[in-house]
């Protein structure tokens, strides 16, 4: 047994500098494509590539809308003009005007987490904050079996027909107050999955989502990103890119 | 058996009743088949010539019903696609089950989503559409069937009860699920007991069926070929490339060399990255604290190597048709490579300590038994059934993507056990990234992708998913566009001979043998 504590210890720690510093380390995030200015003729090309008409135009502008990109990459690979891509990890977005959590939730959340259809990846990654490199733990957030003790509510997946049921008993039996956090494209908006009979067009329609954390799926940093968004530790990142507001600040310049 | 040999021995057991036919290209062999024939025909093919069965196919035509029951065997033997004809209005065929016990299930889900009956099988109904939830004769899979109707065939029954089998005086189920424990994916199982000891276990799976094969209907290729990924994406690139390469195969597009051998490259990255993971969860299953977060740290190590190659962790994007839809720099290949064996140090260094933690190993070894037996029977897939000695492996039997040039071996064990298991995992990680290794040195310089013409057709493709052999058969229309898709993955195979694994165990060891099976709740319920 001595021999186990003594490799864990030279391993060494392995934790990231997040949220603290940032994280540099590569293939931590698969990025995400940022929108830009950009004549009519090479966005419309754009446009015509995306599966899942995340990217939208208007005068000059592409705008991309991280709900629904499924990294496909299309609108960077195999195309003469592509998107630029930034290598971010701070997706959580506030979906309404959100109402203060409370300081008593700030250091300490239990987080329930329910598979609504998922495909496997969110989550492994959801998985993945509870191993060293993330180790969520040292931020007080802890995964719980039972509704009960849970503060948090973390659903990945298109939400199927069959879960919808599950949900609202598990919110139900979840105290007040308490936050639902939609992780992945196919929380947010259904992603390639948005068009089955069996599945909702997005969380939302069956349950108040509070914060949505884009990406497909998205990596551990941003599903981390999306709890400290939630108990108000950290400021919500834009689902539009650019986000309205730079782009009204771009026309006011001009 | 070769193929004369076989349409020989065909012809003249069943004169009259089957007829052969070769396909121009590849080592396929149709076969028309009466009803009654049927049964025996697809028996001995399974039981007698050592076929293994792939899965059964549905099709409703303009105006009849074609079934497909697919086989493959070792080399030279091939595929046999038994194929029975019936008008539309005619929906009661005869069970294979008595004979080829794998197709339970591939004939309770026709039931339930094309409404057909087959006679003579045990027991057909809720399965895909839960008896609870929905009325009878819904039928999703038909023609005629409107989605947006779905919702008037819904019901709730709070009163539904599952079916209890065992009938001794104290006899209870146990639920566990759909939503228990941490971080998991949603199933239900139904455990029997009278006390400690599981006596029959009953999964109820379909809680996350997102009709992805009717969503894909009257889809186009490129739709397709991102549900194709996305639908289990732990082994997305597998899925992928089953789906492209059945693409490939209807239009006879010729892949680029240097696109291949990324492929194998990817594909063993991705197996290399599975294992670790489903090594993991063993780890954690057993609550062996260190090597549980050690295992952690490689399977983050190989999402990041993959990540850092690829800027996917999970692989998307990188499949197209006729190819890859980006090139991989030769030295991004050898640098994740190195990361890559490193890792396997890491892994090794594992394996070392597991094997002399007695705590560890007390609850794998000879816990969750399956016999070879009932692997056969039951056409159990992948390292699963190579624990058990069942051995074959697609990579082998009907190499694809050249893999016949590569040089690497099929770790089996005998013992069936939760060690065998891990043991397979950890010998299955070694040889990928041996085959990474000769992947890497056998790079040239070339096109990677190859435009593809989509034309009429259909055609089955086939790859050795990181659980086991993945199955896609897929029909294009001559506009190009999706009329049938039919995915059968290696966990619905694993899922149907779970049960076997737990039955005599106690309660304490259903997660730990649950975990050594790495099976995937997504990939079946698709």
């Amino acid at each position: 047994m001595s021999q186990w504590v003594i490799n864990g210890i030279r391993r060494g720690i392995k934790t990231t500098a997040y949220p603290r510093g940032t994280e540099g380390a590569a293939g931590v995030t698969p990025g995400l494509p940022d929108g830009g200015q950009m004549d009519a003729a090479t966005g419309a090309a754009l446009l015509e590539r995306c599966p899942t008409e995340a990217l939208s135009q208007t005068d000059g502008n592409v705008t991309v809308d991280y709900r629904r990109c499924v990294h496909c990459y299309r609108c960077v690979r195999d195309v003469e003009r592509p998107l630029d891509w930034q290598q971010t990890y701070e997706w959580g977005a506030v979906r309404d005007n959100q109402i203060e959590f409370g300081p008593a939730f700030k250091r300490s959340i239990h987080v329930i987490v329910v598979d609504a259809g998922d495909c496997g990846a969110c989550l492994n990654e959801v998985k993945q904050l509870n191993n060293p490199y993330y180790n969520m733990h040292r931020l007080g957030f802890f995964i719980t079996p039972t509704p009960r003790h849970a503060d948090v509510m973390l659903v990945v997946g298109p939400v199927t027909d069959y879960m919808r049921f599950v949900l609202h008993k598990v919110y139900d039996a979840m105290p007040t107050p308490k936050r639902v956090v939609a992780v992945g494209a196919c929380a947010v908006s259904g992603g390639v999955f948005a068009g089955s009979f069996v599945c909702a067009k997005r969380l939302a329609e069956v349950l108040p989502v509070d914060v949505e954390v884009p990406g497909h799926p998205p990596p551990p940093l941003a599903i981390l990103h999306g709890l400290l968004v939630a108990v108000g530790r950290k400021t919500p990142a834009s689902v539009l890119s650019p986000p309205p507001a730079a782009i009204q600040a771009d026309a006011v310049k001009s | 058996m070769n193929r004369t040999e076989l349409k020989e021995q065909i012809e003249r057991r069943w004169p009259g009743n089957a007829r052969c036919h070769f396909a121009a290209t590849g080592l396929t062999c149709e076969v028309s088949c009466d009803r009654a024939a049927l049964p025996e025909l697809c028996g001995r093919l399974f039981l007698a010539w050592e076929f293994s069965f792939a899965g059964l196919m549905v099709e409703e035509g303009a105006s009849e019903w074609e079934l497909r029951y697919c086989f493959y065997g070792d080399g030279e033997a091939g595929w046999v696609h038994v194929l029975v004809n019936a008008p539309l209005d005619q929906t009661i065929f005869p069970s294979i089950v008595k004979f080829v016990h794998a197709a339970d299930w591939h004939e309770r889900e026709a039931e339930d989503l094309f409404g057909l009956t087959f006679e003579g099988h045990p027991r057909l109904g809720d399965f895909v559409l839960h008896d609870d939830t929905w009325q009878e004769n819904v039928e999703p899979m038909r023609r005629h069937f409107d989605p947006k109707s779905a919702m008037h065939h819904r019901k709730s029954d709070a009163d539904w009860r599952p079916r209890r089998i065992v009938e001794e005086p104290g006899a209870f189920v146990m639920p566990i699920g759909p939503k228990y424990s941490g971080v998991t994916e949603s199933a239900l199982f139904l455990l029997e007991t009278v006390g400690e000891d599981v006596i029959r276990s009953v999964p109820r799976l379909f809680y996350k069926w997102r009709a992805i094969e009717k969503l894909a209907e009257g889809k186009t290729v490129d739709q397709v070929f991102l549900l194709a990924e996305r639908f289990a994406a732990t082994t997305a690139f597998a899925h992928g490339l089953a789906f492209c390469q059945a693409v490939e195969s209807i239009c006879g597009a010729n892949v680029p060399t240097r696109a291949q051998v990324l492929r194998v490259f990817l594909a063993e990255l991705e197996r290399l990255r599975q294992h670790a993971g489903a090594i993991q969860e063993i780890c954690e299953s057993t609550a062996l604290v260190v090597a549980n977060s050690q295992a952690g740290i490689l399977e983050e190590d190989l999402l990041r190597i993959s990540g850092e190659l690829t800027s996917h962790r999970y692989l998307f994007g990188l499949l197209a048709l006729g190819g890859l839809l980006c090139d991989l720099s030769n030295d991004a290949c050898r640098k994740a490579l190195e990361q890559s064996q490193q890792a396997l140090k890491h892994l090794n260094e594992l394996e070392q300590r597991l094997r002399l933690s007695s705590s560890f190993l007390d609850r794998l070894e000879e816990v969750g038994f399956v016999a070879l037996r009932d692997a056969n029977v039951f056409g159990l897939l992948g390292p699963v059934a190579r624990a058990s000695g069942l051995i074959r492996d697609l990579r082998r039997a009907q190499p694809y993507l050249g893999y016949e040039n590569f040089d690497f071996d099929v770790p089996s064990e005998q013992e069936g056990d939760g060690y065998a298991r891990l043991r397979v995992l950890l010998a299955e990680a070694r040889q990928s990234v041996r085959i990474m290794e000769q992947a890497v040195a056998a790079l040239h310089s070339g096109y990677i992708h190859e435009p593809v013409k989509l034309r009429e057709g259909a055609a089955l493709g086939w790859v050795e998913a990181p659980r086991g052999g993945a199955f896609h058969w897929v029909r294009l229309t001559d506009d190009g566009r999706i009329a049938r898709y039919r995915i059968v993955p290696p966990s619905f195979a694993n899922w149907h001979g779970f049960h076997l694994s737990v039955e005599k165990f106690a309660f304490q060891d259903f997660p730990i043998i649950l975990s050594t099976f790495d099976l995937s709740v997504a990939e079946n319920d698709r």
